[in-house]
C-alpha cells in the first residue's frame, strides 16, 4: 500500500472513530458539539501515561478512553438537563475548556505541544476502527440502540413505557466520551504529537457534519458520512484549489435533497426488501 | 368488587385555570369504563394524571392497590397500568415491530437484556412475542413496515398492541375509535372485547357512544373538571346535568 493511501486510510479511520462518538449522543437527540474536547482528554492522557509512566500503549489508549468517559458521565448528568441549542451551547463550551486548559498545562508542554515517543502503526489505528464499527453494529442490534431511538423520537412515552430517558441519554453521552478518548489516545500514539489546538470546536463540527450528512437513523451513517468527507476531498483533488468549491457545491446539494442524511432506515429496508425478492 | 384505579379528590389547576376539581371516581377490574365529557372537560388531563404526565396539585390516585399519587411517571407502568394516546404517538422512523419490542421494555429492563444484542438471534423470544401479537390483532402483514408510512387506522390498533405488549393488566386508551372508518371501529371492538375477555380492564376516553355502549359497561361524565355523572350509559343519557352540557340550556322565550 503506497504511503499516500495509508496516510488517506489513517485519517478516515480517525475520522470514523470520532464520527462513531458523535452518533451515540446524538442518536438519542443529544448534540454533542464538544467531541474534540473528549478526543483531548483521551490522547492526553495516553501520551501522559506512555510518556512519564512509562505504560505500553494498549492500557494507555484504554485509560485514555476510560479518563474520557469519566469526564463524559461527570459533566454529562448535569449538562444533560438542558435541552436542543442550550445542550449544543453547553458541550460547545465544554469542548473549549478543556482545550483551553491543556493549552495551559505545562506538564504536557502547554501551547508548544507534547511530542508522543511510543508510535502506534497504520495496522492499529485500522485494527480500532474496525473494533468500533463492529461494536457498534453489535449495540445496533440491542435494546439499547431501539431506546437511543425512542428517547429520541418520544421521550415522554419512553418514559411511560418505563425506559430511563436521562439514564439511556447519560449512557449514550458517557459511551460516545469513551470511543472519543479511545480515538484520541491512538491518535496521539499514532501522529507523535499533539497540540491543544488541534483539539478545537473546528474538529468538533466536521465530525458533527459527517454524522448529519451520512444521516442518525442507522448505524451505517456515519461510516458513510466520515467516508464522504474524506475520500471525497481526495478524488477531486485534480481539480486543484476548484476541488473545495466543487466539494461544496455538492454538499449543499446533496443537504437539500436529503436533509435526513444520506443512509436512512426507509432506504435499507427498500434495499433488503430488493434483496429478499430477487 | 377489586377497584383497578382509584382517584379521590384529584384537583389541578393550569396558569389558575382549574382543569381537574375534586375529581373521584373508581374503575372496577375486569370491566370497562368510559371517561365522557364535553370538549375541554378535563379527560386527557385525567388520563396524564393518573400515567403521571401531569402531578396532581391535591388527591390521590391508587393503581392496582399502589398509591401512585407521588411515583414518578416511569415507574407507574410496573403498577400494572399503560397507555395509548390520542394523538399517536408511534416512533415513526422504527418498523411496527420494533415499536413493539420498545413497548416490551418493562418487561425486559435487566442491562443484560439491554445489552443483549437479540436482533442478531432468528426467531428470537422477544420478535416472535411481538409478531404474535401482531397476528392476533391482525396486523401481522405490517410487522416490518416502517410506522410513518402506514395508514392512520392501522397505527391506531399498533398503539393499542404496544400498550399490551407492556403486560399491563390495565389499559388506558385515548379516544380510540377517533378518525377510524367503520371496519376499523368494528375491529377495534373485537379487540377490545378479546382483551377484556382475557380479565384486562378498561379505561376509555371516547366522543362515539355507540361505541361506548357496545363496550363499556360503567360511565364517568365529566364538565368542566368535575364529575356530573356516573353509572351505565342508558342511565347517565337521562341526567339532566349530562343533556346540559351536552346539548345545553335551552333559554326561555
Amino acid at each position: 500500500m503506497s504511503g499516500y493511501l495509508t496516510g488517506v486510510l489513517v485519517v478516515l479511520a480517525f475520522n470514523v472513530i470520532a464520527a462513531y462518538a458523535v452518533y451515540l449522543p446524538l442518536a438519542a437527540g443529544q448534540l454533542n458539539l464538544g467531541i474534540a474536547g473528549f478526543m483531548a482528554i483521551g490522547a492526553y492522557t495516553a501520551a501522559y501515561l506512555t510518556n512519564e509512566m512509562g505504560w505500553t500503549i494498549l492500557p494507555a489508549v484504554v485509560a485514555g478512553g476510560a479518563a474520557a468517559g469519566l469526564v463524559g458521565l461527570v459533566v454529562g448528568l448535569p449538562v444533560l438537563r438542558t435541552h436542543g441549542i442550550y445542550l449544543a451551547m453547553a458541550t460547545f463550551a465544554l469542548g473549549q475548556v478543556i482545550s483551553a486548559i491543556f493549552l495551559n498545562l505545562d506538564v504536557v508542554g502547554g501551547a508548544a505541544g507534547y511530542p508522543v515517543t511510543e508510535y502506534a502503526p497504520p495496522a492499529a489505528v485500522f485494527g480500532l476502527a474496525i473494533g468500533v464499527v463492529l461494536f457498534m453494529l453489535l449495540l445496533s442490534s440491542t435494546r439499547f440502540a431501539l431506546y437511543l431511538a425512542a428517547v429520541k423520537g418520544d421521550p415522554t412515552v419512553a418514559d411511560l413505557l418505563g425506559i430511563s430517558v436521562r439514564g439511556i441519554q447519560a449512557a449514550a453521552f458517557t459511551l460516545g466520551a469513551i470511543v472519543a478518548g479511545v480515538g484520541g489516545g491512538l491518535y496521539a500514539h499514532h501522529f507523535s504529537f499533539i497540540e491543544a489546538q488541534h483539539f478545537s470546536v473546528l474538529l468538533s463540527v466536521f465530525t458533527v457534519l459527517y454524522v448529519l450528512f451520512g444521516g442518525t437513523q442507522t448505524v451505517w451513517g456515519p461510516l458513510v458520512g466520515a467516508g464522504f468527507f474524506t475520500l471525497v476531498p481526495e478524488l477531486l483533488r485534480a481539480g486543484d484549489q476548484y476541488r473545495y468549491a466543487i466539494f461544496a457545491f455538492v454538499l449543499i446539494l446533496f443537504m437539500a435533497i436529503r436533509p435526513q442524511g444520506l443512509v436512512t432506515t426507509a432506504m435499507l429496508r427498500l434495499r433488503r426488501r430488493a434483496g429478499s425478492a430477487a | 368488587m377489586s377497584i383497578a384505579i382509584s382517584v379521590e379528590g384529584l384537583s389541578k389547576s393550569f396558569a389558575g385555570v382549574q382543569a381537574i376539581r375534586n375529581l373521584s371516581f373508581a374503575v372496577p377490574k375486569g370491566g370497562a369504563t368510559a371517561l365522557i365529557g364535553p370538549n375541554g372537560a378535563g379527560k386527557t388531563t385525567v388520563f396524564n394524571m393518573i400515567s403521571g404526565v401531569y402531578a396532581a396539585d391535591a388527591g390521590r390516585i391508587v393503581v392496582n392497590g399502589t398509591d401512585v399519587t407521588a411515583m414518578p411517571s416511569r415507574r407507574r407502568i410496573r403498577t400494572g397500568i399503560a397507555r395509548s394516546f390520542q394523538n399517536i404517538r408511534l416512533m415513526p422512523h422504527l418498523t411496527v415491530l420494533e415499536n413493539l419490542l420498545v413497548g416490551q421494555h418493562v418487561r425486559a429492563s435487566s442491562l443484560l437484556d439491554l445489552l443483549t444484542p437479540f436482533r442478531l438471534v432468528p426467531n428470537h423470544r422477544w420478535k416472535r412475542e411481538a409478531r404474535a401479537a401482531l397476528e392476533e390483532s391482525g396486523l401481522g402483514r405490517y410487522a416490518d413496515e416502517t410506522v410513518s408510512g402506514l395508514p392512520y387506522g392501522v397505527r391506531k390498533r399498533i398503539d393499542l398492541v404496544r400498550a399490551t405488549l407492556a403486560g399491563a393488566d390495565v389499559l388506558m386508551l385515548d379516544e380510540p375509535a377517533a378518525g377510524l372508518n367503520p371496519s376499523e371501529t368494528h375491529a377495534l371492538r373485537d379487540h377490545l372485547r378479546a382483551l377484556l375477555g382475557r380479565g384486562l380492564t378498561l379505561l376509555v376516553v371516547e366522543h362515539d357512544m355507540k361505541f361506548v355502549d357496545s363496550i363499556c359497561d360503567n360511565v364517568v361524565v365529566l364538565n368542566f373538571g368535575e364529575k356530573i355523572a356516573e353509572g351505565p350509559l342508558s342511565q347517565v343519557r337521562r341526567h339532566p346535568k349530562v343533556r346540559e352540557a351536552y346539548i345545553g340550556v335551552e333559554e326561555e322565550a
